[in-house]
This record gives C-alpha cells, sequence and structure tokens, in this order.
C-alpha cells in the first residue's frame, strides 16, 4: 500500500513517526503551519518556524525516505493580534519560492471573532495576488458550522480565487457539502475525538463519493495518530472497498489536488 | 454492503459506545453539584437519534452554534463541544 499524509505537524512528533509512517507506505508528507501549542511573542518567532519547516523539516523527513511539503501562514489560533498577523504575512512572500513550499495555509478561523476574519481576508489577499494554493482549516466542534460557511463566503467572494486549488480541511457530517456544492475540495482529519473517525470518514466517501476528497491525521502534539490514514484505509478493506478504490482516496486524489503546484512531485519509483 | 454485513461489522463496537454513553450520564447524576451547558445541549443532541436517516448530522448540527456573524473578539482559543444557546 502506498499513501499521502497529506496533513501533518511534524514538527511536534517524534521520529519513530517518521519511521512508522515510511513502513505503513507514506510517501509524501504535507505541514501546513499551524498553532504551536502556545502564542508566540513576536513575528521572529514564526520566522525560524517558517525557517524549520522549509529547511529542517524536509532533510529530517528525508532519512527515511519521505519528500515533505509544507503551507505557510499564521493560524487562526493566532490571529486575534491583527498587528502580529500583518508581520507574519509580510514575512511569508520571501519564502514562497523555497522548493517545498506548495501555498498558504492552515489559514481560516477559530472562533468565528471579527479579527480573524481580517486575518483571513489578509491571507486570500496573499494567495491570490501570489497565485498560491490555499489550505483551509475549519474551526473547532460547535463553532465549526458557523465558520466554514464563513469562510467559503469569503473565499467565494474573491473572484481571483480558483475553488479547485483550496481545500477546505476537517469537514464533518454538517459541514462537508458546503465546500463541495462550493467547488472546492475537502478534507477529512482522523481524529480519535474530535472531527471524526475512519468509520465515519468512510461513510462520507460512501455518501458523497470520492472525486474531490482527501484523508489526513492532522498529528501534532494533542490527541492524533500519524498513521490514522492507514487505518482509514484498513476500514475502507473491511467495508469491501476494492484496492484501487482505496489506493484512489489515499494517494491519487492528494497527488491530484498537490500537483496543482508545479514543485509537487511524487516520489520516482 | 447489506444491513446484516453492517451489523456483523460494527454491531458490538456500537453496543459498546452506547454503554459508555449511558455509564457516562450515570455518572453526571451520581456527582454532585450544578451541570453547565454542555448537559443540557447532551440531551438535545440524544434526543435527535433514531428519527430519521443522517442521525450524526442532526446531532453535530444540535451541537453547533447556528448564528451567522463574527463575534467581537475571541476571549479563548479552545472550543467546549456545545454551544452554551442550545
Amino acid at each position: 500500500m502506498r499513501y499521502i499524509e497529506p496533513h501533518g505537524h511534524m514538527v511536534s512528533r517524534v521520529t519513530d513517526d517518521y519511521v512508522d509512517m515510511a513502513t505503513a507506505g507514506c510517501q509524501v508528507v504535507c505541514e501546513p503551519a499551524f498553532w504551536a501549542g502556545f502564542d508566540r511573542s513576536s513575528a521572529q518567532g514564526f520566522y525560524d518556524y517558517f525557517c524549520q519547516l522549509t529547511e529542517h523539516e524536509p532533510k529530517r523527513a528525508s532519512k527515511f525516505g519521505l519528500l515533505h511539503y509544507t503551507w505557510l501562514c499564521i493560524n487562526p489560533k493566532e490571529a486575534e493580534d491583527v498587528n502580529l498577523a500583518e508581520d507574519v504575512i509580510g514575512l511569508i512572500p520571501q519564502f514562497l519560492d523555497r522548493p517545498n513550499v506548495l501555498g498558504i495555509g492552515e489559514i481560516g478561523l477559530n472562533k468565528n471573532s471579527r479579527n480573524e476574519m481580517k486575518v483571513l481576508e489578509m491571507h486570500v489577499e496573499l494567495a491570490a495576488r501570489t497565485n498560491e494554493m490555499i489550505l483551509v482549516h475549519t474551526p473547532h466542534l460547535e463553532d465549526k458550522l458557523k465558520g466554514t460557511r464563513l469562510i467559503v463566503d469569503v473565499l467565494k467572494s474573491d473572484k481571483r480565487i480558483k475553488p479547485e486549488r483550496v481545500i477546505i480541511d476537517h469537514v464533518e457530517e454538517h459541514t462537508i457539502e458546503i465546500p463541495l456544492d462550493a467547488g472546492f475540495w475537502a478534507g477529512m482529519t482522523l481524529y480519535p475525538e474530535s472531527k471524526c473517525t475512519a468509520a465515519r470518514a468512510v461513510d462520507m466517501i460512501e455518501n458523497y463519493g470520492s472525486e474531490r476528497l482527501w484523508m489526513n491525521s492532522a498529528c501534532d502534539w494533542g490527541v492524533s495518530v500519524p498513521l490514522a490514514v492507514p487505518y482509514a484505509a484498513l476500514e475502507m478493506r473491511r467495508r469491501g472497498h476494492s484496492p484501487e478504490s482505496i489506493d484512489r482516496m489515499i494517494y491519487q486524489n492528494p497527488a491530484r489536488f498537490l500537483g496543482q503546484s508545479p514543485k509537487f512531485k511524487l516520489p520516482k519509483t | 454492503m447489506t444491513r446484516q454485513q453492517v451489523l456483523d461489522l460494527y454491531f458490538m463496537e456500537a453496543r459498546a459506545k452506547l454503554i459508555d454513553l449511558a455509564a457516562f450520564m450515570d455518572r453526571v447524576e451520581r456527582a454532585s453539584g450544578p451541570e453547565d451547558f454542555r448537559m443540557a445541549a447532551f440531551r438535545k443532541a440524544l434526543a435527535e437519534l433514531g428519527k430519521e436517516s443522517q442521525n450524526a448530522r442532526r446531532v453535530l448540527l444540535s451541537l453547533s452554534d447556528p448564528t451567522t456573524e463574527p463575534i467581537a473578539a475571541a476571549t479563548t482559543k479552545a472550543a467546549a463541544g456545545a454551544w452554551p444557546e442550545s
């Protein structure tokens, strides 16, 4: 089995996770910028983080044969401070030409506040101006429905944004139709407690098809499972999905979306 | 899959989760002090089960903030799991 982990926060994972992922068939890992679990005190902290994502982490992954790509932004959890966000967004263009940067992400909303909306719009403006792809984080739990609607409205209102070059991540049963109906891609995040389980993800594949859908572990410093994607593949197999449909879901689909970036290459086989 | 196949594959797992859920409610009942908005939202969401299809979607909607305007400011980063006004 081969697969792509399209959303993993590897800077917060141990090396053994890379070993396990490579052993399970992972060929490529993509790492959106995110919240470190605490607020950074200055833009300089983000500069160092962006260097880590574009210099150090690709080398770390390559030791286990994995290609590493990344997305850059200031995460919505740190978007309440608009001045800090402006400074951080101002740093991003100097990193966009780096070989493993696929676009702007994971941007979006957390608590659906006015300042978060401003910062979201600043990110969308940057992506539109630089013709970058977008990876979107949708809010957690009770905030997800409202946040997903607000995010899709912002994206749809900018005619420079092509929906097929945007993925709206962390969808669940009550939000999956919102991005798909608007022409965006949708991502399902496999978490043990929040977001969705493997069984629910496979339910959504069966209900909505797999045309513009991917699955990811979003493994980070919290409760998460780096091997969630291969476990979901096992769930598909238990239900009788064919090897071809499983490969489409865990390898071809992420490759098709990510391949819209000229920088994204699959490993030579 | 047939219904029989779904039951064969998932019934025991669902049964275990159902009993866990019942035990959680017993635990809350047994504990002292007032409960907060989450338990009321939980009971409301439970009432969505078994009505028709799309049970998961209805439960999620029941726990969601249905409003459409951004809030003035984020005073916390965390989500509670249920909308306080549900």
